[in-house]
């Protein structure tokens, strides 16, 4: 499905704010796999989401998804395998469009743009469809600016956006972290819905330990651009925060995992 | 006072197209483009040019429209290819085609004395004075093109033109390429203000290499004050985005009938640019400041009440 082998990503080469932010990154996913990353902030988890989704051009390696080497691909002709959500609720999406003009342009992901009508009529009734199957209202507001909406209501858009027309690998950086618990606890709800129902293969970043154990079925840890712990199946499913906490403290040699780690 | 009045409103709707340039770099792309300078006066010399040479009006003025196509393109070119930030791509533009506009002309202005134009066959076709033929040509061209962007800005392509000022991060992830919309958009708003120049020449019945000096700001003052009018008309939230593009061409009206005006009570016609650009500086700031004054006055209320609140408590005591 997607394989990442010797991939390496250094940000500023040759000055003074060089950073090594992917080293040597080997990383195979099967169809199907929902893989959870966690690691300590400026690990390189968003870069190796970012190298896959092609946002910064690659160093070295290579990236190959369903048979395909994408490493050269730029961003936008990487977009028809991927859907993404971000950190940020408004990097999703554009605030002063309405709820069906983004979904629309959502709906063309990966598709060459005509000069077709930008939204007809009957998709208007499918996304009004999708959009309740959300629980939130927005079935409603279908031709609402997008910045009107709430963070939580936004990153919910934005992951149905993301799978509105099924994604070879969804890309799901923090897309929590930026909400409050409960809407974060509702979007991972949806999150585990739509990647279910669809059948996704996922990567989700995370910095919620406990989430990071009990969502998907396998789990890769990540520290100073590498990928140091990957663990799947029934070792996953027995796995505890307190077994993840130590092996952050044995890599970063006895330091305390970072309190943000800590305290989720 | 009427007669210039009248001069004031066909030559608003001529620049009007011109503006609707503007307003899809400056609104929807959220780029101030500077080439509008060079590639109005480049339509004008186009047309001028061609006019002259014995062509028929009407496709030297679409002759003007595609050279400021080109110019766009130029100006998309540098900056989505060779990364040259917007302002600097447009300023590079603008000044090449200063010296290309001269050589197209072969000197600093081009008179069209007595050969036909557009407005003066429709004073004939008509009988009608030249400043209403001219209303009537600038009402059929603004309506078309208006019409024309309402539905460009509806398609997926257009959409994505839009969504690309707005947020471009999302738009990449969408599969968009966000060089070749910066281009399209770039390309047809230079187009648009091509054809401008071209009318006003044919109107003014010459074209002259400084035609498009401050151009841009008179583009920018035009749409600030049609935001103002579009905000303050009641039901002006209906069909909201061709709303907006006809208030950009109302806006440029509005902006030639105070400069009628302004010149009426005795102003230097010199003076108008300066108080061009006070308009758009002024339109600028007040955001700014309201937001500012804002921010303290919140603050000031939330003193005064803790204050009140430790008042009563001690007066409870
Ligand atoms: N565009 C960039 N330019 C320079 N440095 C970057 C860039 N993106 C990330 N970095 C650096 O690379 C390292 C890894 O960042 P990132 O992948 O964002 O970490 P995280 O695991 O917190 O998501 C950090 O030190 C960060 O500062
Ligand atoms: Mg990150």
């Amino acid at each position: 499905m997607l394989t990442l082998s010797h991939v390496s990503k250094t940000f500023n080469a040759g000055t003074i704010n060089e950073k090594r932010a992917l080293i040597d990154c080997n990383l195979h996913l099967v169809p199907g796999d929902f893989v959870t990353i966690i690691g300590g902030n400026g690990a390189g988890k968003s870069t190796l989401m970012n190298m896959v989704a092609g946002v910064y051009p690659i160093d070295a390696g290579t990236i190959t998804l369903d048979g395909v080497n994408i490493s050269q691909l730029s961003e936008p002709a990487r977009a028809k395998y991927l859907g993404r959500v971000f950190q940020d609720p408004m990097m999703g999406t554009a605030a002063d469009m309405q709820i069906v003009e983004n979904l629309a342009m959502a709906k063309r992901r990966g598709k060459t743009r005509t000069l077709a009508w930008g939204v007809t009529r009957v998709e208007k009734d499918e996304y009004a469809e999708r959009l309740r199957a959300l629980g939130l209202g927005l079935e409603k507001r279908l031709t609402s600016k997008v910045g009107l909406l709430s963070g939580g209501q936004r990153q919910a858009l934005t992951l149905l956006m993301a799978t509105l027309t099924k994604p070879k690998l969804l890309l799901l950086d923090e897309h929590t972290a930026a909400l409050d618990p409960k809407t974060a606890a509702k979007v991972l709800d949806l999150t585990e819905q739509i990647v279910a129902e669809h059948q996704l293969t996922t990567l989700m970043v995370t910095h919620n330990m406990n989430d990071a154990i009990r969502m998907g079925n396998r789990l890769i840890m990540m520290h100073e651009g590498r990928i140091i712990y990957d663990i799947a199946g029934d070792e996953k499913c027995s796995l505890t925060v307190k077994d993840l906490l130590q092996k952050f403290e044995e890599v970063s040699g006895g330091e305390l995992a970072n309190d943000r780690m800590l305290l989720s | 006072m009427g007669l210039a009045m009248l001069g004031a409103v066909s030559q608003g709707i001529l620049w009007g197209i011109m503006v609707l340039g503007v307003f899809i770099t400056y609104k929807l792309l959220d780029i101030a483009d500077l080439t509008v300078d060079g590639s109005f006066a480049l339509g004008g010399c186009v047309c001028a040019v061609l006019v002259v040479g014995g062509v028929n009006p009407i496709v030297a003025v679409l002759a003007a429209m595609l050279a400021g196509m080109v110019a766009g393109a130029v100006t998309g070119f540098l900056h989505t290819v060779f990364e040259i930030p917007a302002i600097l791509a447009g300023i590079l533009t603008q000044i090449g085609l200063w010296s290309i506009n001269l050589r197209i002309m072969g000197k600093s202005n081009t008179p069209l004395l007595n050969f036909d134009t557009i407005f003066s066959q429709m004073t004939d076709l008509t009988g009608l004075p030249s400043n209403v033929a001219a209303i009537i040509v600038g009402v059929i061209v603004a309506v078309v093109i208006i019409v024309g962007l309402y539905w460009f800005f509806g398609t997926e392509i257009g959409s994505a033109c839009r969504a690309t000022g707005n947020n471009e991060a999302m738009v990449r992830a969408l599969g968009v390429n966000t060089k070749v919309t910066k281009m399209i958009a770039l390309t047809l708003s230079n187009g648009l203000v091509g054809l401008s120049g071209g009318l006003i020449c044919e109107s003014q019945k010459y074209a002259d290499i400084g035609m498009g000096t401050g151009a841009i700001v008179i583009g920018l003052a035009a749409i600030v004050i049609g935001e103002v009018l579009w905000r303050v008309l009641p039901g002006a939230k209906l069909h909201a985005f061709g709303g907006r593009l006809s208030s950009a061409v109302v806006g440029s009206v509005v902006y030639f009938l105070i400069r009628a005006i302004v010149l009426q009570l005795g102003m230097d016609a010199n003076d108008m640019k300066l108080l061009s650009a006070i308009i758009v500086a002024l339109a600028l700031c007040i955001p700014v400041v309201w937001e500012k004054f804002q921010l303290k006055r919140a603050y000031t209320r939330s003193l005064k009440d803790t204050s009140t609140e430790g008042a009563s408590t001690e007066g409870g005591r």
